[in-house]
This record gives C-alpha cells, structure tokens and sequence, in this order.
C-alpha cells in the first residue's frame, strides 16, 4: 500500500507575523508542525503492520522547508515530495489545496494523511478541500484506524462523542493527535535521512498555473493587523476561608447569579 | 447583501453556535439559512424565529449521518441555483470540513477562527486572533461567495418571532461524496449542556489531583446551570472525556463564565478560553500564568473553596 503524508514546515518557538508583508515571518527555524508527527507515525504502523509499502511525504513551501521533511524522514518515511515555487508563496486555502492536489494525484496514494491542524495558522481544513479536488471520500478527527479489505475504518472523534466510519480507499484521513504517539527519530534513522530520495519540484512541473497558486490565485486576503482588546481590572484575593463569598458577591455584581 | 448560513443540528435541535451566526448575518441584510439532514423539515420554522427569511431543506436519507461531503454537494447546489454573496457557519469538526471542501468546489475564499464579521469601508472584514490571540488579524475576501468559520459563542442567537419561506432543494450526490458510510455512533455520557452551547462553564485541570474530584467540579457546575469542561492534561490522564477538552487541540469556547479550577493556564489551554466574558481562577500556585489574565483570582484551595461556593450558590438559588 502507497501512504501521502501532508506535512508542514512551521516557525520554531515564538511566532510573529511581519507587518510589511502580513504574512506569518518564516525566516527563523524551522519545525516539523507537531500534529503532522502523528500522521507520520500511523503511517509507518501502517507499513510495518502489513509488511510492505511506501510512506511518500508530500509538503509545500519554501525550499527550507527540507529541514522539517527531513526530521519526517528520519522518523522512518520513505521518500519526499516538496513543491517548492516563488510562486506559491502566500497561498491561502483555496490555492494550497490546487497546488497539493496537483502533486497527491501525481503520487496515485492509496491512503493520504493529515494531522489534525497546522500550527502555525490554527486551520484545520486543508484535507477536506484536498479531498473534494480529488474526488476522494474524507474521513477527519479519527482517534484511531485501520485498514480492511481495501477499506479505512476508524472513530472520529466529534463534539458530542465518536462517529465510527468507514471509506473506501483511495481516501484522504486526518488523524487526531490521539491517535498515537509519534516516535523519537533514532540516530540511524536522523544519518540515513539525507539519503533519501528528496524531490523538489515547481509549479511548472506539475503542469500548474502560477496565475492560480500564490498570492494570485488567493480568494482571501490580510487587510491588517491589531492589538486585541485589552481584559478588564484583575483581581486576586488569598483565600482566608472567606473566597467562596467573596466570588459569591463578584458573580452577583457582574449579574451572572 | 443575502448571507447564507449553514445551521447544524444535532438531537433534532439546531445548535445555538449556528443560531447565533444566522443573527449575525440578519444584521447585515438578507439572511437565508440551509438545514440539511434526513427528517429536519420541522427544523425549517424554527430558523425563521432566529431571522432567517428563507430556509433551504435538504431532506434526504443520504444526510441521516453527520458527514461532510453529501452536505457540499447540498450547499453547492443552492449556491449555484441561488446565489449568495456570503456562506457562514458556526465553526465544528463537521461545519469546517464543510467549508473547507465549499471553498474548493466553488472557488471561494474561506476565514477560519473568526471572532467578528463588520463591514469597513464598504467591506466585509472578519477579526480573526492569531497566534495565541497575541494578535487580532483583520481578513478580508477577494470576491463572493465569501465563505467563514466563526468560533463558537462568538454571537448569541436572537429570537426575532419571524417567519420564514421554506424551500424543499432536491439534490444530486456525487458518488465519491456518499462514500464514506457512518457505522455507529458512540455518544460519550454527558450531564447539562455541551460545552460550546454554555453559557456557564466550570472547568478543571490536574490541580484536582484525581478523577474523583471531578466530582466538586460537576457539583458546582450542576449549581449554576453550565457544562463542566477539562484541560488536555486531565483527559490525557483519561479523567475526563475528549469531548469536554479546551484548548488548541479541544475546543475555542467563549461562555459569559468561565470558572477554572486547578488550571495553571498554559497557552495551549488559555487560547481555547480567553474569549470568555468573566473568567474565574481557583488555584493553589500564587504563580500560575492564569492569574494573569483572569478577572477575579483565588490562592487557595479548591477541594475547600469549590464546595463552599457551590453551597452558597445554592442557598443564593433556593433564596
């Protein structure tokens, strides 16, 4: 079985967003998006558990973004596939997923993966427009999976308890970060990663459109960027016996009793 | 301007998240509202109460189970047929990968994590905080159907007594949409209201020290009406189930209380929490981050100051 694993380059540490270009500044470090680890590692209980397959990763983003595929592959992945083009940068979701689908359908995955949400931009909606471009069934928040007689089954996890589902493959899945926990790269695994086969390819490669990719081919738009409403007076009180009234007259006060 | 606001439902009531949207966009011109699922029809009258002058249903068996991709092909249709200038939905697990399909399908723009939609300019500009809510960003769209997912509580419904036109929509599914099959669905117990649907809630973090001090919390929740939420520590630890978790992985949960007992306030939790009205702390550590942004702090302990509170609200309640 083929597995595509999605993952993201993400800002190591403190986040900020450069106030010329609006856009999140991803200029320092790079991390592997946390939330991607646990996609990675089903994946390769996927493979181990039936003995044989790939797991490809497949990611998009400035050509330093090698440095978190790489602590993917030093997990156990195969192979990578990074879409790497000036002119992809500031793709909001409408042109990612045109130019993710673009490589997913060109790897032909008979599962491809998702963690539950990017870091970085707190979305959590790349897979279900991925899904609908390549006409695949989607199954997201699944708190476990396994794969029987050509079919994913597992439970997603909702607001108001598990749906248990089941797909045929090929599907696109994004898992909860309950689903497991990702595994630390051992040292062989960090060393044998620089070998491995590494593709970077552009936009043209893929036979895709700059004018819908980028910046260009965004629906939406940053328009500014504020300081957010500043919280009331704080109060702390030490609790000498009497706190319980003293909440008791604050709740009464704000007219919530 | 006509805005059209996807209404979820669940139990065969529609959730006030959506309800609360659907005001929203009445506030802003034209609000029609879609309920999509299979026996809703009775659900259509009870949107024209909430300000929606037209509802489109799609009755259909193929909408019985509460998956994504047969409600896109629903929702595409009417935008198709109908045209609208915007999409809304109270963001969930199931509205955001509705969306987020939609904006494929159509082409569309889509702000996620929204706080506030106002018009600026001429414009529709929607307030999205970013990165730990360190940041208010303002998001705009470049043309219509402007699509967006707004966190939960982030407008209250309002019932306005109106009446709406209702439109039975036929549609035709894509095969790949009706794929996926729903199996069973394990409902987790719950006492009170859901979290996103409280406007009280009582959450608890490992300053408890246990799954049996729960109990405390439950107890006070039970007393001012609200849901009892927890942190992802404790459900980690399995004290409490996923569903009640707040935070970056859980839920973004914006109630007019927030009382937090035995929660340090890590960022993870805090983002999931801050939108609150007032928020309440009760906790040990004089140090922990929590009290920094709350209104009201406790130092104490809450296995002594919890129970006491929820006497005295019941006393003040019998009263």
């Amino acid at each position: 079985m083929k597995i595509a694993v999605c993952v993201k380059q993400v800002p190591e540490g403190t986040k900020r967003i450069d106030p010329a270009s609006k856009r999140l500044d991803r200029s320092g470090e790079g991390a592997l998006n946390a939330y991607d680890a646990n996609a990675v590692e089903e994946a390769l209980r996927l493979k181990e558990g039936s003995g044989d397959g790939e797991v490809v990763l497949v990611s998009m983003g400035p050509a330093s973004a090698l440095d978190a595929i790489r602590k993917a592959l030093a997990m156990g992945a195969d192979r990578s596939v990074l879409v790497s083009d000036d002119a992809a940068a500031g793709s909001d979701l409408v042109a990612t997923s045109y130019v993710l689908a673009a490589a997913l359908e060109r790897e032909g995955a008979d599962l491809i993966l998702f963690g539950q949400q990017a870091a970085d931009s707190d979305g959590a909606v790349l897979w279900a427009a991925v899904a609908d471009r390549l006409r695949r069934p989607l199954i997201s928040q699944l708190a476990d999976l396994s794969i029987e007689g050509g079919h994913v089954h597992g439970k997603r996890q909702t607001e108001f308890g598990y749906d248990v589902i089941d797909a045929p493959l090929p599907a696109v899945v994004a898992v909860s970060d309950a689903i497991n926990e990702p595994r630390y790269p051992s040292l062989k695994g960090i060393m044998g990663a620089k070998k491995k086969p590494q593709d970077v390819v552009g936009l043209g490669e893929l036979g895709l459109d700059p004018a819908r990719a980028g910046q260009a081919g965004s629906r939406t738009a940053v328009l500014a960027l504020g300081a957010p409403a500043p919280r009331g007076e704080s109060r702390t009180i030490e609790d000498d016996g009497a706190a319980a009234g003293e909440i008791v007259a604050y709740l009464e006060e704000k007219r919530l009793l | 301007m006509t805005t059209l606001v996807f209404l979820e439902h669940h139990g065969g009531e529609l959730l006030s998240g959506s309800l609360g949207v659907l005001a929203k966009a009445a506030s802003l011109g034209e609000a029609h509202a879609a309920v999509l699922g299979s026996g809703v029809s009775g659900l259509a009258e009870e949107a024209g109460r909430f300000g929606a002058s037209k509802v489109f249903v799609v009755d259909d068996p193929a909408l019985e189970a509460p998956l994504p991709q047969p409600r896109v092909d629903a929702l595409a249709q009417i935008v198709r047929e109908h045209g609208v200038d915007n999409l809304l939905f109270a963001q969930s697990v199931l509205a955001s990968d509705i969306a987020a399909a939609l904006a494929a399908r159509l082409e569309a723009g889509l702000n996620w994590q929204l706080t506030d939609l106002v018009v600026e300019g001429g414009e529709l500009v929607g307030k999205q905080p970013a990165l730990g809510d360190s940041v208010i960003v303002d998001v705009g769209w470049k043309q219509a159907p402007r699509l967006a997912l707004f966190r939960s509580g982030a407008f209250d419904p309002v019932e306005t007594g109106g009446q709406a036109t209702v439109e039975a929509v036929t549609v035709s599914f894509e095969d790949f949409s009706l794929a996926a099959h729903m199996l069973e669905q394990l409902q987790e117990e719950s006492t009170g209201p859901s979290i996103e649907e409280a406007e009280i809630i009582v959450a608890g973090g490992r300053g408890l020290g246990g799954p049996e001090s729960f109990t405390v919390i439950e107890e006070l929740a039970a007393a001012l009406g609200g849901a009892v939420a927890a942190t992802r520590a404790v459900v980690d630890a399995g004290w409490y189930p996923y569903s009640t978790q707040v935070g970056q992985t859980g839920k973004t949960v914006s109630p007019k209380l927030y009382v937090a007992c035995g929660i340090s306030g890590a960022i993870q939790h805090k983002v999931g929490m801050q939108g609150s009205g007032v928020i309440i702390a009760i906790n040990k550590d004089p140090n922990a981050p929590i009290f920094e942004f709350c209104d009201l702090g406790v130092v104490g302990d809450l296995h002594s100051v919890v129970p006491k509170l929820t006497e005295l609200v019941k006393t003040r309640r019998a009263g």
